[in-house]
């Protein structure tokens, strides 16, 4: 078997996730590459799971009795494990959502509905780039077509990098948002954020980051980052599905209005107005997915077990690995970075002329899951010419004999088809 | 799924390539990015000729290569009938095992049986003969206008 320096011991790592011992296709292993899409979820997180609805499970902040109060501290547990993880000021700044599009459509109607400083509005101007993911352009397009305000964004470079040499006139003092992701999901791009922080905030921008793929597989620090606010989710870092987080800055969750409306975000309901709660309940109206808080609770312990920093050390090594062994099949071309330099571990690629739908349908017959198509990313598909892409993302429970068996799968895609 | 028959149509397909045409339509899936153009050239009730361009996947190109060798030189009636089983077989879910009376009609198009237990894929598969579908009843009203 192939040893790299870096990786963990995914031999005992493999035992957390019982998924990863199942078999497809009658009699074929599973190689799960589909992990930027859905992590898979360790018994120590189906195990809390289960014990919240066996033994806890009640509505928050609401009833006096017994499990009412043990309920609220779990999911208020939930809520100091991820402030701690992102290493947030504040526990009361770490909102729960039902996934990252609810958290970044949360932040664009905040700021839809804000009064100045914030508002946005048709004599402002708001920047993303051409490498986000569907949920990090549709909410932006939506305030923009509602409030009039001009939309602009980042273009790529050949090689899958943020283009940042027109930077003066992309963020101007017009600017009064800049949203963009941390890691790209389709082409696993590591974007350098400092310089373009140090630009929105000459500029009196908020700064928004979608860190839906860094969250799962590096340390994530909301204040190195000098972040406005943090958007991610659950599922992809071994949580379940329906939690989302939005992390802000305190003083913005004070002064931004809320958006929905409803139970628990309140203070005082009179017939004819309210007042609200101060965050994070301001912005958790009605009850709150709490048993997936929970499990993302134990998500973070079971990270936080094996460490953010190991766990980016193991990808990157499979990266480096995964890069080299694909570029050797022929007529394959990564979209997006070519080394694993600043590079997360999500990589697609095209396989001569080869549909995406026939080599991932012909992989799935091998037992290989991976993900094709524009991987809700589709202006980086048109960027680069292309209908669609290939792509193997990999993470802490992923091994060299996946890549190896991901390249032999390719060999037999190539052959069939060829 | 990918029977040989429908990986010999995809390698190499019949009558593909743009010819005149009295219409033209053009299609795609948007789910995966398939597309394409298809014109339909008919003399009187009998189809002369089903010419495309397109690009996708295996199936979709397979499919569209089945449908020209099948349906060039029928009758329209006959032709109809000929997408209307094929509509019924790909919609099957895997539940229709073609007998020998369907293969008669469907010919090669038998072999897309195994797409049908596919949802993913059968759009794939019926992209073609649904924008023939399109073409023939946009060339018959454009022939009824003239007449």
């Amino acid at each position: 078997m192939t040893q790299l320096p870096g990786l963990l011991d995914t031999e005992a790592i493999r035992k957390d996730f019982p998924i990863l011992g199942r078999e497809v296709h009658e009699g074929k292993k599973l190689v799960y590459l589909d992990s930027a899409a859905t992590s898979q979820t360790p018994s120590q997180v189906i195990d809390v799971l289960s014990e919240y609805y066996e033994r806890y499970n009640a509505n928050v902040h609401r009833g006096v009795h017994v499990l009412a109060e043990e309920a609220t501290a779990l999911y208020e547990g939930a809520r100091d494990k991820v402030a701690e993880f992102i290493n947030a000021p504040s526990r009361d700044e770490v909102i729960f959502t039902k996934n990252a599009s609810e958290s970044l459509n949360l932040v664009a109607n905040m700021l839809g509905w804000a009064d100045e400083p914030y508002r946005v509005d048709h004599e402002t101007e708001i920047v993303i780039t051409e490498m986000e993911h569907h949920s990090n352009i549709v909410p932006w397009q939506l305030l923009s077509q509602r409030t009039g305000a001009k939309l602009k964004w980042f273009g790529l470079t050949e090689d899958g990098r943020l283009d940042l040499s027109n930077m003066d006139e992309i963020i101007t003092e017009k600017t009064k948002v800049v949203s963009l992701t941390l890691v790209s999901n389709l082409m696993g791009t590591v974007n350098p954020v400092e310089a373009i922080v140090r630009k929105a905030q000459d500029v009196g921008a908020l700064v928004v980051f979608d860190a839906s793929q860094a969250a799962p597989h590096m340390p994530l620090d909301v204040q190195a980052l000098q972040a406005d606010f943090v958007a991610f989710t659950g599922h992809k870092m071994c949580g379940p599905t329906g939690i989302g987080v939005l992390w802000g800055r305190q003083e913005l969750l004070e002064d931004l209005p809320p958006f929905l409306g409803g139970g628990e975000m309140i203070e005082t309901v009179s017939m004819s107005s309210s007042t609200y709660a101060p965050a994070p309940h301001k912005f958790e109206a009605g009850t709150p997915p709490i048993a997936q808080a929970v499990g993302l609770g134990a998500a973070v312990d079971y990270l936080n077990s094996i460490g953010m920093e190991r766990i980016a050390e193991h990808e990157h090594a499979l990266t480096e690995y995964a890069v080299k062994r694909l570029l050797e099949v022929p007529d394959l071309r990564i979209i997006g970075p070519t080394t694993a330099e600043d590079r997360g571990a999500a990589i697609s690629f095209t396989l001569g002329d080869i549909h995406p739908h026939d080599v991932g349908q012909v992989l799935d017959e091998e037992g290989i899951a991976v993900r094709v198509g524009h991987h809700c990313a589709r202006p980086v598909c048109l960027r680069y010419g292309i209908p669609a892409t290939t792509r193997a993302s990999f993470y802490l429970y992923s091994t060299p004999a996946e890549v190896d068996a991901l390249v032999a799968g390719l060999e037999h895609v190539r052959n069939f088809f060829g | 799924m990918y029977q040989d028959v429908i990986l010999d149509h995809y390698k190499h397909p019949h009558g593909r390539g743009l010819r005149d045409g009295d219409a033209e339509v053009h299609h795609v899936n948007p789910t995966c990015g398939d597309e394409i153009t298809l014109r339909v050239r008919l003399d009187g009730a009998t189809i002369e000729d089903v010419s495309y361009e397109g690009q996708g996947c295996s199936i979709s190109q397979a499919s569209a290569s089945v449908l020209n060798e099948l349906l060039v030189g029928k009758e329209l009636g006959e032709a109809q009938q000929i997408q209307e089983t094929f509509l019924e077989l790909m919609q099957s879910k895997g539940q229709i095992e073609p007998d020998d009376a369907m293969e008669e009609v469907l010919e090669d198009a038998v072999a897309f049986a195994g797409v049908s237990k596919y949802p993913a894929r059968v759009k794939c598969a019926l992209l073609s003969w649904m924008a023939w579908k399109d073409a023939t009843a946009k060339a018959l009203s454009e022939e009824a206008k003239t007449a």
